[in-house]
Order: C-alpha cells, then sequence, then structure tokens
C-alpha cells in the first residue's frame, strides 16, 4: 500500500528510477519501480496451456509444469504440488525450456546414403517407406528358423537399442513389434 | 546422490535435519560429501570388503535384529551338505566348471531339496548352473527368484553348523576392520564410527537406509554388491519398514520402466523370462523352469497367458498353447555387447538407436564405432545429431586413418523425435512411481513420438506381409490403437491400458490378482495391472501434497497395486503389531480381520498372521501368515541365495577384472565367473600393470546428463561444466608434472584421451597393503559434437568386462596412465596404443 501511494504521490522525471536510486532511496524499496516494470506481466500468467509433466532427466521424478503459448514453450517450472520434488529443480530441469527449445534441434529427416560423405533431405514418409522395407526385406534375409535342431523363429539380423527415457507406453510397443518380428537383440540403457 | 539426484537429496537433508546421521562412501569427495556428517574415501571396486565388514561385525556381536531375522529370513534353514565355500576352496563355491567358467549351483540347495528335484518338481535346479549364466540366467526366474523350497528343515536355535546364519559368520570371518583398512583404504577408526551408527540406528525403534547408485553396479561382481547391501539390511531388519531399504537411485527418466516393460534381451514385461530354445519348447516346459510354483510367483501361468492374449488376440487359444510359439527363443547371450561385436562380425545388418548414444555412451567407444561402421542400415531418434548418427563423418577412427567416410557403407537415417513435453506417457521413477505427462505442444517439423515412430512402423510392415508362416505372428498380432491429431498419433492411453489389462468383459481390471490363466483375461504387464483400474488413469492423478499425508498415495501410481513400501507385512511383527510405535507402516486389524495402515499392505489383506500354508499348497497360498516376502518360494529374505546368483550364494570381494593389487583374500583374483571376450578388438590392461599403475574411475556432474545429448548443447548447462577434466591428487601432479588447468592424457590399451587437469583433494590417494595407490577421477559426459561443451570420450577408455548376472559393465574400476600434455593427433596417436599394448 505505501509503495502505491507514493507512486502516486511521485510526479514526472522525479519517478525515473535511477534518480530515485541516485536520490538515496533505500534499495529495498520499490526504487527500481517504473511504468514499464508494473505494466510487465510473468510469463507463466499469459500461457495458453499449462501441461503437468515430470523432468526428462534422472529417475527421481520432479514434476514440472510447462507453460506454453501459441504453441511454443515458454517456461517450465517446478511444480509445487509434487510430494516428490516440492517445486524444486536441479540444474538440468531448470535447463529444460532449452533442451525443448532449442536452435540445434534437428526437425527434419535426414538420409546418409551408403558411401555418402553429407547429409541429404527425405521426407518423412519416404523414410518410413525406406525403414519398413529394409525390415522385412533384413528379416527375411537373415531368418533363422532353428539353431542346433531347436525351434528359434528368430532373426538375429536386426537390432535395437533404446535409451531409459522412452515412455513406458513406447517401449511397450517397442518389444511388441520386436518380438512379433522376431528380433531378440533388444536392448535398453537399463542394462548399461 | 546430491550431485546425480539432486532434488531427491533433499529428504536425505531433511532427514539430517531431524538427527539422522548421514555418511557418504564414495571415491571421489562430492557435494553429498560436504553435506555427509562422515565421508569416507573407498577405493574404487573394494565394497564388498566393506559391506561384509559390517555384516561380520554385526553377526560378530550379536547385533542382529534377532526376531526379525527368525521369522522373516532364511537364517535358520539349513544348506546341503554338499555345499563349499570360499573359505574351503580359496575363492571358489562348490560346483564350478573352471572349462565354462560358470557353477552347477545344484550343491549351494536347501537341505533336502535335492530329493524334490529327483521327483521332477524341479527340473531347473537339476540342470544347474550349465546353461543358467548364459543369458543373464537369473531373470531366468522372473520377479519371484527360483523355486526352492517352500517348508525346509530348519534350525531355530541358529547352532547348526550348516544353517544359513552360521555359514554367513564362517565366509565373513576374515572381512574384518584391518581387511578394510588393506583393501578398502579405509581407517579402523572411520569403520567403528560407521558400523557403530548403523547398528545402533537399527531395530524395533529405528531404521537405517543404504542408497546406491551404478557405483554399485558397474563392476564385474555388481550384482552380489547388491546382496551384500541386501544381506546387511536383512540382519538389521531395515527391509520392508518406513526408513529403510536399500534404494537404487536410477539415473534415467523412465529407466525403472525400461526395466518393468523391458527392452531388453531376456525378459519380458514383468519379468517373465524370453522363452529359451533349449528350456522352453512348449508354455508347460516354460513355466515349470520359470521359478518358483510357491508365493505370488506362483500365478506366473495368468501372466504369461495374460500377456501373449494382449499380444495375440483371439489368435491366442488354449488349443494353440496361447501362440507360446510365435516367441522367439534365445540360445546365450544376446546382449549390448554380444549385439556389437556381431556388428563387426556381420551378422547385425540392421540396428536402431532411439534415444541412446552409444558411440559416446558404452564402454569401448572405438568398438561400438567399429560395429556402426560394419551395419547394412541405421536409423538414430534424437533431438539431435548426436555422434552415433554422425560418426560416418567425424568418429575419431577418421582423423586417426583408421576409417574413411567413403568406405563405410552404412545407411544411416536420422529421425527427429518428440521432447518430452511433446508428447504424452508415462515415466516410471525410481521408486516405481508411474506418473503420466500431459502433452504442452505439438512436436516441430518431422519430429514424432517414439510411439508414433513404431506404431506407423509396425504398420507399414504388416502392409507388406506374405502369407509365409513366418510372417504370422505379425499378421495375427494385434496392433490397433486409436489414432489422433494431423499426425494420426497413436493414443499412449490406449495402450496403457492394454498395459493394464482387461477382463472377460473387456472392462479395465484393478489388480494383477484378477488375472487368469485360461485366456479370458488380458495384461500387457502383469505388475501394472491396476493403474488403469476403473477405467481411470491413475497415474495422472496429481493430488498436491499439501491436501494428503506423506504417504501421498494419490500422487501417480505406484506398481504393485499402488505400494509405496516393498515387502510392508515386514513392518509388523510375526503377529501383526507394528515393531513400534515410531515406526509403524502397516498392521493386522483383529477385530476387522485384515490388514490396515498408512501404506496399502503387500500382503493378502485377509491372511491372518496365524496362517499356516496347508501341504502341497501353490502360489500365494504357500506363504505363512507371518513372512512378507510374498513373491519368494519360501516367503523370506534370503541371506543365503540357494539359486539364482550365477556366482555365488555369497557375495564375495575380487578384485576388478583390472586392479593395480592381487585379492587380498583368496588366491582367486577376480570374479572367476566374469564376462570377458577373447578378441582383438577388446583388449585388457593386465593386471597389476605397471604400465597402467592407477585407479580408474568415471562418473557424472550434476550439470550434465549420461552421454551429454541431452546436456551439453545447452547453454546454461556447457557454461557451468564447459570441457572434460580429469581430477587427479596434488601428489600425483606433482609426480608427473600436470598442472591444475593444463592437460593430460589418459591411456589404457583401449584409447588414449586428453582432458584439463583438476589437481584436487576430491580424489585421495589411498594407502593399501604398504602401498600407495593413486586413483584418476574422470566424469563421462562428453564428446565431440553438439555445440561448445566438446570432449574426448571417456568411455573409450573402459574395457568390457561384463557382470555374469546381468552382463553390466565394469565401468567404475579400471587402471590405466596418465602422461603430462595433450594427446598425439592423427596416425601418431595409434602409435602410442601400439606402444602401450605391446608393453
Amino acid at each position: 500500500m505505501g509503495n502505491k501511494r507514493r507512486m502516486t504521490r511521485e510526479r514526472g522525471i522525479f519517478r525515473w528510477p535511477v534518480l530515485r536510486q541516485l536520490r538515496g532511496e533505500d534499495p529495498r524499496s520499490d526504487a527500481a519501480r517504473s511504468a514499464r516494470t508494473d505494466a510487465l506481466r510473468p510469463r507463466v500468467e499469459q500461457a495458453d496451456k499449462v501441461a503437468r509433466s515430470v523432468c526428462p532427466y534422472c529417475a527421481v521424478g520432479c514434476g514440472q509444469l510447462v507453460y506454453a503459448k501459441e504453441g511454443r514453450v515458454t517456461q517450465i517450472e517446478g511444480d509445487p504440488d509434487s510430494p516428490i520434488s516440492r517445486g524444486r529443480l536441479c540444474p538440468k530441469g531448470s535447463a529444460s525450456k532449452q533442451l525443448v527449445n532449442h536452435p540445434d534441434r534437428q526437425t527434419t529427416v535426414l538420409y546418409r546414403r551408403p558411401h555418402g560423405t553429407e547429409w541429404e533431405r527425405l521426407d518423412l514418409d519416404t523414410a518410413m517407406d525406406m525403414i519398413a522395407d529394409r525390415v522385412v526385406r533384413t528379416r527375411r534375409e537373415t531368418w533363422q528358423q532353428e539353431e542346433d535342431g531347436k525351434v528359434v523363429r528368430r532373426t538375429l539380423g536386426i537390432a535395437s537399442l533404446g535409451g531409459a527415457t522412452l515412455d513406458n507406453e513406447e517401449n511397450y510397443l517397442m518389444k511388441k513389434l520386436y518380438t512379433a518380428l522376431g528380433a531378440i537383440q533388444v536392448e535398453n540403457q537399463a542394462r548399461i | 546422490m546430491a550431485e546425480c539426484h539432486p532434488v531427491g537429496f533433499q529428504w536425505v537433508m531433511e532427514a539430517k535435519a531431524r538427527g539422522a546421521k548421514v555418511f557418504h562412501i564414495d571415491p571421489r569427495f562430492t557435494r553429498t560429501s560436504a553435506l555427509a556428517d562422515r565421508y569416507l574415501p573407498i577405493r574404487a571396486g573394494t565394497d564388498i570388503v566393506l559391506l561384509g565388514a559390517l555384516i561380520n561385525h554385526v553377526l560378530t556381536n550379536g547385533l542382529d535384529f534377532r526376531e526379525y531375522v527368525l521369522a522373516y529370513t532364511n537364517a535358520s534353514t539349513i544348506i546341503s551338505e554338499d555345499f563349499r565355500d570360499t573359505e574351503d576352496l580359496d575363492g571358489l563355491f562348490s560346483g564350478y566348471d573352471a572349462e565354462g567358467r560358470k557353477y552347477d549351483p545344484s550343491s549351494w540347495a536347501y537341505e533336502g531339496a535335492e530329493e524334490e528335484a529327483a521327483a521332477g518338481q524341479r527340473r531347473e535346479q537339476l540342470e544347474g548352473g550349465a546353461l543358467h549364466a548364459e543369458a543373464a540366467g537369473p531373470h531366468e526366474y522372473g520377479s519371484g527368484g527360483p523355486a526352492m523350497l517352500a517348508t525346509p528343515s530348519t534350525d531355530p536355535t541358529l547352532n547348526h553348523p550348516r544353517c544359513v546364519y552360521q555359514i554367513l559368520k564362517r565366509h565373513f570371518a576374515r572381512y574384518t576392520p584391518e581387511m578394510v583398512a588393506e583393501a578398502c583404504g579405509i581407517e579402523p577408526e572411520a569403520f567403528a564410527e560407521l558400523a557403530e551408527a548403523i547398528t545402533a540406528n537399527s531395530g524395533r525403534e529405528r531404521t537405517t537406509a543404504w542408497v546406491y547408485s551404478v557405483g554399485w553396479t558397474q563392476h564385474s561382481v555388481g550384482a552380489q554388491y547388491i546382496r551384500a547391501g541386501a544381506i546387511l539390511q536383512l540382519l538389521l531388519g531395515n527391509i520392508g519398514r518406513p526408513g529403510g531399504g536399500i534404494l537404487a537411485l536410477r539415473g534415467h527418466a523412465s529407466i525403472q520402466g525400461s526395466s518393468d516393460i523391458p527392452t531388453l534381451f531376456n525378459i519380458l514385461p514383468g519379468y517373465l523370462p524370453m522363452p529359451h530354445a533349449h528350456r522352453h519348447e512348449d508354455l508347460d516346459g516354460y513355466l515349470a523352469a520359470a521359478g518358483a510354483d510357491t508365493g505370488f510367483w506362483g500365478r506366473k501361468r495368468s501372466y504369461m497367458v495374460s500377456l501373449l492374449k494382449s499380444w495375440w488376440g483371439d489368435a491366442a487359444t488354449a488349443d494353440n498353447d496361447f501362440r507360446f510359439d510365435h516367441l522367439p527363443r534365445l540360445t546365450g547371450d544376446h546382449g549390448h555387447y554380444t549385439t556389437v561385436l556381431g556388428q563387426i562380425d556381420g551378422t547385425v545388418k540392421g540396428y536402431f538407436v532411439v534415444g541412446e548414444n552409444p558411440a559416446v555412451g558404452s564402454s569401448s567407444g572405438r568398438l561400438q564405432r567399429l560395429g556402426l561402421a560394419n551395419l547394412d542400415w541405421l536409423v538414430v531418434r534424437d533431438l539431435r545429431l548426436v555422434e552415433t548418427a554422425t560418426f560416418w563423418k567425424d568418429s575419431p577412427e577418421l582423423e586417426t586413418g583408421e576409417m574413411r567416410t567413403e568406405d563405410i557403407g552404412t545407411e544411416v537415417f536420422f529421425m527427429p523425435a518428440a521432447s518430452h513435453v511433446e508428447k504424452e506417457g508415462t515415466f516410471t521413477n525410481t521408486q516405481r512411481l508411474l506418473q503420466w505427462r500431459e502433452k504442452a505442444i505439438d512436436p516441430p517439423g518431422e519430429a514424432r513420438s517414439d510411439l508414433w515412430f513404431y506404431y506407423h512402423l509396425g504398420k507399414r510392415i504388416r502392409r507388406r506381409l506374405t502369407d509365409d508362416d513366418i510372417d504370422l505372428p505379425l499378421r495375427e498380432l494385434t496392433w490397433d490403437y486409436p489414432e489422433h491429431g494431423e499426425h494420426a498419433e497413436p493414443s499412449a492411453e490406449a495402450v496403457l491400458r492394454e498395459i493394464n489389462g482387461t477382463g472377460p468383459d473387456g472392462r479395465a481390471l484393478s489388480a494383477y490378482t484378477e488375472l487368469e490363466p485360461d485366456g479370458s483375461t488380458r495384461c500387457g504387464c502383469w505388475i501394472y495391472c491396476g493403474v488403469y483400474a476403473d477405467e481411470v488413469n491413475q497415474a495422472a492423478r496429481r493430488k498436491s501434497r499439501h491436501e494428503q499425508g506423506r504417504i501421498a498415495p494419490e500422487w501417480g501410481w505406484a506398481w504393485p497395486a499402488n505400494r509405496r513400501v516393498l515387502y510392508n507385512r515386514a513392518s509388523a511383527d510375526p503377529e501383526g503389531r507394528p515393531w513400534s510405535e515410531r515406526k509403524k507402516l502397516v498392521w493386522w486389524d483383529e477385530e476387522k480381520g485384515e490388514w490396515t495402515g498408512l501404506d496399502v499392505p503387500d500382503f493378502e489383506k485377509d491372511k491372518p498372521p496365524h496362517y499356516l500354508p496347508p501341504d502341497e499348497a501353490r502360489a500365494e497360498d504357500a506363504i505363512s501368515g507371518s513372512t512378507p516376502f510374498i513373491m519368494q518360494a519360501d516367503g523370506k529374505g534370503w541371506l543365503y541365495a540357494p539359486a539364482g546368483m550365477a556366482d555365488g550364494p555369497l557375495p564375495t570381494h575380487y578384485e576388478p577384472h583390472e586392479s593395480p593389487v592381487p585379492n587380498p583374500l583368496y588366491g582367486r583374483r577376480a570374479n572367476p565367473c566374469r564376462k570377458v571376450y577373447d578378441r582383438p578388438e577388446v583388449p585388457y590392461n593386465p593386471a597389476g600393470s605397471s604400465r597402467f599403475p592407477y585407479v580408474l574411475t568415471t562418473y557424472r556432474l550434476t550439470e550434465h546428463h549420461t552421454a551429454g545429448g541431452m546436456s551439453r548443447s545447452l547453454p546454461y548447462l556447457a557454461e557451468l561444466q564447459p570441457e572434460l577434466f580429469c581430477e587427479v591428487s596434488p601428489r600425483l601432479a606433482e609426480e608427473l608434472g600436470l598442472v591444475n588447468g593444463g592437460w593430460a592424457t589418459i591411456v589404457t590399451t583401449r584409447a588414449a584421451i586428453e582432458a584439463r587437469v583438476l589437481v584436487t583433494g576430491r580424489i585421495r590417494p589411498l594407502r593399501l597393503d604398504g602401498r600407495r595407490i593413486e586413483q584418476v577421477g574422470l566424469p563421462y559426459h562428453w564428446g565431440w559434437s553438439g555445440g561448445v561443451a566438446t570432449g574426448d570420450v571417456t568411455n573409450d577408455l573402459m574395457p568390457v568386462v561384463l557382470d555374469p548376472n546381468v552382463y553390466i559393465q565394469e565401468g567404475k574400476a579400471a587402471t590405466c596412465d596418465v602422461r603430462p600434455g595433450r594427446r598425439p593427433r592423427g596416425p601418431a596417436l595409434l602409435e602410442l596404443m601400439e606402444e602401450y599394448r605391446r608393453g
């Protein structure tokens, strides 16, 4: 209340923060306050969406509130409701907006042909078809029906290594599809 | 913990503020050490000596929680007279096959088990370890552990010379404070303080917790480190009680989930084993061999049939063994490192790398890159161009001339991935808690979720099928999820609901106890059954901590059955009363005739404490009302593991594969069952070699994440930790002429890398057996690409030596040499390596 009264009492040039600070106002006062700072609003207030999320780094599972505006993440903060993290985030979790909005993120498909020296562009649909073709071909070419007289019904020609930031649902579809393909060399950071 | 799980560490600080005493045991002094009451530096690779000495201290001085130990562990169980200990055989247990480097564990069994095995009930036990160790065996028994007598012979006085208690006493007798000083470099006074603290802080009124991470697991004896911790905690009565436990701090957002619903070669969802060609010819044979019939694991048929039903739907019927034959078969080790050797040998043609960066993140990086360079095709899915995607144009082997881009025939697809805020789904954190993430925005450009990628890849593959028999498992696969949005994103909630499972009426199931063996239920992962109970996504629950108690059961959902403390029946005494008011968690309510408490009881709700199983009882009916470890065949905590471990029933100290000193306890230097490879691409430093006189250990920093793919390019983090450094003691620096802030080259037979020098008291030399042993510490986050924070690859230095139980690599203890200055460039680097390898 006191601050507000003073703000309205002072007029004109004397309201300039720099002058007020030079005039020796207590640094804990509102000396840095101006009409511009009054008009500033936190990014979180302007968000058109807040998603309750979880930090993607270590396995503590800190709650994150992800603020987005017009399809872009504007802020990531700790979720104060979380009984695990009580609103805190570590340096990595605090930096995760940079992970999401990083200008160096690769957002298009790239292709390197055998013996090629440079990346080439490929559209997503074509790449998906090419990968499906290769899976089907390699599987057929390397199919093992039996080994040492025992039925194995598998391929050792296709392998997979997944990171441990995969969602449970993603791991589930991976294991399900690979198993149906007969691919057994399916591994994860969880062993490494 | 303060370094790698900083926000979790707040709870350690809360405990400290309430009077808990915090000990930190680590080769390097970290932020955790700075905040602990006591810091104990230890030589990397010697924790079993320390833990063994604590066990010895407890047993010698009779400090165990006797009522707990007698009622809840197998301390009184009598073991076969054929068993011989490492004390008898100089570092070997009975049953060792030197040629195959593996054990036949049949002599480790409970007394009387031989007769039962002869009756044909425990084929697996009779077949012994010969096949057991070939495919990361222990997981073959599922989450219940191996079969063993439900009611073995016991001696409740604990005096029988062959009871587990006496065997433990003899086994650990030579693990003394003096041995700790000699092997670990921890002074007897410091050991005494630790031993006094943990025993004084255990019992009815108090509990002690042990917290570990990959510092305990990445060893050639890693699984036995954990066993040693478990034995100590069982003796002190610290399992299944609030404030107790041995708590694994897992390093990645859903590494727990990646084990529960595994993308791992040897298991299926819910720790059901992958079938083995030579042991599991049909479903009955598989179930007979897949662990115990008593305890909750005895319901494994329901778990397995429900999984097969959820994958092959109506095509899976009782007449066709529920399509058990659609599962491919293992014949041995198909793990990560063996797969890479398969790439080099040309058997592995195509490779998917999904959110992972093995060119930097796996041991022996050069080996990884040789494998990548010999593939027909490689698919890399990530947020940015990690080294695994670009190795063909910028791998270190190009600079040395070992590889040429034009010669590398690998076809590479880089598929951009959605970040954690651009998709929805669950992570399972380190406490088994599933938390649903809401989606904030759409992924940019052609970036897609991995769920999208695998679902649409599967659809495309299914469009290319023939009538051929080999395509039948794909034709019959249930692969139809609702799609939404302009990119036809599959519904993650529908997948989670399939994981949860459905009953005959098509409704979501509430608990794994509802699963049936007759094909009437479906469930993609039995331990997750209940996460979609009442058709509600329970993992999405977010009741504020301010609106519920400290257990916070309405935040997310923990498997199994939303229990927050596993085996919490042990928090009450055999009669069902809390051990103390102070440490109460669940208890038996005599009036209502049910278990109740602060947590969801990890016990059948209406099984009274005095329940005794009838003869021939099966599954949970065979577990008495007073034994809390309901997944085990006998309901007991296993101080001694009569089966299930590839390298012995008890933890034994072995030196790391690469060690500068002999084993002070036995003539047997290293784990006799450790997995090593006899191949030129996998060289090792000779043990005790003067060329590699220093202990090398690796670790992480707060500001980075594993191989750096998610951290190195972030400006905040790159600025905080811009480049690779090695930590060396002032004394070593002086000896070698290393200057703080200058350069050093670290050399093993695998690689020579350069790092900035950090001369620091954080890494201490240790005095062992009259010798001073210097340790060198390296974080491993850097690689050659990713913006400003680049550096050599620490993992290039590390050997491929694996624990025989779980095939994890020995990343925490090796040997190395250190030289001042930067490493040579180009072919000169190869000459240096050749020099070291020749000796």
